[in-house]
């Protein structure tokens, strides 16, 4: 028997020579098969492309909704928190202070939304076509980034605009969007799996999402939380992707610290518990969706 | 030489009653929560043997092999686990005991247009299509003229599919599924949806499929299908296998056992005596099954009819139907001066040369001009004659009737 695990990657019609699938009932708390995907990947740019185009059919405007989104929070924010509550903006313009936390903050309360919902609104497909369901949720903090490219590059323009250079702080850019995909990935496996159980999750998530906004340095400065507090405010890793985003932007403000390498261990718990969590799922999944 | 393409061994599948049916509500498990708070993230699920709740098995020790080209029908009546089976087989669930494995690329059909979406195009739903059911892109691309032109949809390929008629996207979809290739292909009742003609294109297109020689599971609930496309069909009951073997032999006792719980269902009309149709066979010599024409010689076929009060002046029909519900034969018998008892009308046919297939007899009798009782005779009536002429004529029309051709040169055009 042990000899035959070893194939038990199943491939995609496509691939090459036949391969022996072996169909069992599900064992092991760590099967990841990540392997699977990488053969399915095909697919998962398929699952992406079609996310993209249906967003945008139906849509009067289309993309601009994309960049609409950021923009008018960033006006209510600058009016509301900037020019009536005055908070500090680390002597940043406050446009420019809302837009660069908004962009990757857009980016990431939408992508775990769509995570949280995979599942369930794949259920057709789950229950009638195999595939790893890993690509589900891969899928859907992927297409999400379609978005964020989008308004990324009116949030370049606006800090040009306003006169901010551009320094060598820029090029940790990649990594805190990574840091921002993980952190939605992480978290949006647990919930997709958790939704798919229970569908009460789909009524917390804009809570969810609203608290954790309130918990990051969106509207405010992290520097207003105090000091003894910061080890834990840290802990929530969109603390670093924002702070962090403001800083690769603009020069200004806190570079990133040891806050940040907190926050990086926080993701990688959260995004290897959520895994094995989401395929110990995946072979009920398709029983009880 | 023929390898093993499927080895099932033992295979089981068990549902907690309601689990498949529906997701849980939180409350319900919060309250369990406090007594197990690991079931709250399901991890005792599997192993869980939880005593509170009801289990079905779906599926019970069901062990089989498939040999490579093999067509294999699987039938059963709804809730039977046929589809259960074919669902562990595609890995779309798991089974809860038993192993199977499988050798070979697979590609499953449980359903046609799986993945569509209304909003996309026709082209942008193919490429869609196809990459849930395994192709590459490569492959579509290579495929998608084929695939336009079996659907017969190329003026609307790039309007959204929201705008196709229901046929159409059927024709579509099963456009994109016949162009899979694998090796296995697992086919749920499919072809139940679309209209005749369809229907006839998609059994042509996979007969040629399996001629092939790729092997193809195949679950239906029409009988005439199973018998024209599968040599070999498995009967699923109640989870397990009730019997595995030669298509003529299991459909037969399929049909068999169907008739006897459908006995008191077969009656479709009565307003009129209480006349009651106990029964239709066709005269054979002994051994063969009474329901299954095998020749084009002479056919005699009883039916045999309680009547509970005298019929003085009436008259009997019997008709025969194919499997799309069109007559291919009637005819009219006066009745008259027939006291109560138990009578069997025996016909005598010269030849019915029709197409193989399944056919239904329906019997009826008419008080004066009044049609006042009428039964479907089941089982249905099953043509398994040879084609006459080529066999590729199997699919098309009503008769089966030997044809020759002879070509011969009336004038030739001088260049």
């Amino acid at each position: 028997m042990a000899s035959l695990t070893e194939s038990r990657v199943a491939l995609p019609l496509h691939s090459g020579a036949s391969a022996t699938i072996r169909i069992e009932p599900p064992s092991g708390l760590f099967e990841l098969r990540l392997r699977e995907v990488w053969a399915y990947r095909e697919l998962l740019y398929f699952f992406v492309w079609r996310d993209v185009k249906i967003r945008y059919k139906q849509t009067a405007i289309g993309v601009l909704w994309v960049v609409l989104q950021p923009v008018l929070t960033m006006l209510v924010f600058t009016l509301f928190f900037g020019r009536l509550a005055k908070l500090p903006s680390q002597n940043l313009p406050y446009p420019v202070f809302y837009f660069a936390a908004l962009v990757p903050w857009t980016y990431f309360a939408y992508a775990l939304q769509m995570t949280t919902n995979v599942v369930v609104d794949n259920q057709r497909l789950i229950t009638k076509v195999y595939f790893p369901r890993l690509i589900l949720p891969i899928s859907s903090v992927l297409s999400g980034l379609v978005d964020f490219a989008i308004g990324f590059v009116v949030l370049a323009i606006f800090t040009v605009a306003y006169g901010i250079r551009p320094t060598f702080a820029a090029l940790c850019l990649p990594a805190l969007l990574l840091l921002a995909v993980f952190t939605a990935l992480g978290v949006g496996l647990w919930l997709s799996a958790l939704n798919a159980l229970y569908r009460d999750i789909r009524y917390v998530i804009p809570f969810v999402i609203q608290f954790w906004m309130f918990a990051s340095p969106v509207a405010y400065p992290a520097s207003l939380v105090p000091s003894r507090w910061r080890w834990l405010y840290g802990l929530n890793p969109m603390t670093g992707v924002i702070e962090g985003f403001r800083w690769a932007l603009t020069g200004q403000g806190r570079p990133p610290d040891l806050v940040l390498l907190a926050s990086a261990g926080m993701v990688l718990v959260m995004l290897f518990g959520g895994l094995i969590y989401f395929n110990r799922m995946e072979s009920t999944i398709a029983d009880v969706v | 030489m023929h390898e093993v393409m499927i080895h099932g061994v033992g295979l089981g599948k068990r549902y907690a009653i309601g689990e498949r049916a529906r997701y849980h509500a939180l409350r319900d498990v919060l309250a369990n929560a406090m007594n197990a708070p690991r079931r709250l993230f399901g991890w005792n699920r599997r192993s869980g043997e939880h005593r509170s709740r009801e289990q079905l098995w779906a599926l019970r020790d069901v062990s089989f092999d498939i040999q490579e080209g093999e067509i294999v029908g699987l039938i059963g009546r709804n809730g039977a686990g046929k589809t259960t089976l074919l669902k562990i087989l595609s890995r779309v669930t798991r089974p809860t005991t038993g192993f199977a494995e499988v050798h070979g690329r697979m590609g499953s059909l449980l359903e046609v247009g799986t993945g569509f979406h209304p909003e996309l195009t026709g082209r942008e739903n193919v490429f869609l299509s196809g990459a849930i059911l395994g192709m590459r892109k490569r492959e579509i691309e290579r495929k998608f003229d084929e695939i336009v032109a079996f659907a017969e949809v190329d003026k609307f390929i790039d309007t959204p599919l929201k705008h196709f008629s229901t046929g159409m996207q059927m024709r579509l979809a099963f456009a994109v599924a016949a162009q899979l290739e694998p090796e296995i292909l697992l086919v749920d009742e499919v072809l139940a949806v679309g209209d005749l003609e369809f229907q006839k294109k998609c059994l042509g297109k996979m007969s040629e499929v399996s001629k092939g020689g790729r092997t193809i599971v195949f679950v239906s609930h029409q009988m005439s299908q199973i018998r024209r496309l599968c040599e070999r069909v498995i009967w699923v009951d109640r989870g397990v296998i009730q019997q595995d073997g030669p298509t003529l032999d299991v459909v037969s006792a399929y049909e068999r056992a169907s008739m006897e719980r459908s006995k008191v269902n077969a009656q479709e009309e009565s307003s009129g005596h209480g006349i009651q149709f106990l029964n239709w066979e066709l005269v054979v010599e002994d051994g063969a099954p009474s329901n299954v024409l095998q020749h084009f010689d002479p056919v005699s076929f009883r039916v045999v009819i309680y009547l509970p009060e005298q019929i003085l002046k009436g008259s009997y029909a019997i008709l025969l139907f194919d499997d799309a519900e069109r007559i291919i034969w009637h005819a009219n018998f006066e009745l008259s001066g027939l006291q109560p008892g138990t009578f069997e009308f025996l016909h005598r046919l010269p030849t019915l040369p029709i197409k193989p297939g399944a056919y239904r007899w329906k019997a009826g009798v008419f008080d004066g001009h009044q049609w006042t009782d009428g039964w479907w005779g089941l089982p249905e009536m099953v043509v398994a004659t040879k084609p006459m002429t080529n066999t590729g004529d199997e699919f098309q029309g009503i008769l089966n009737l030997p044809c020759e051709m002879e070509v011969r040169a009336l004038e030739a055009v001088r260049r």
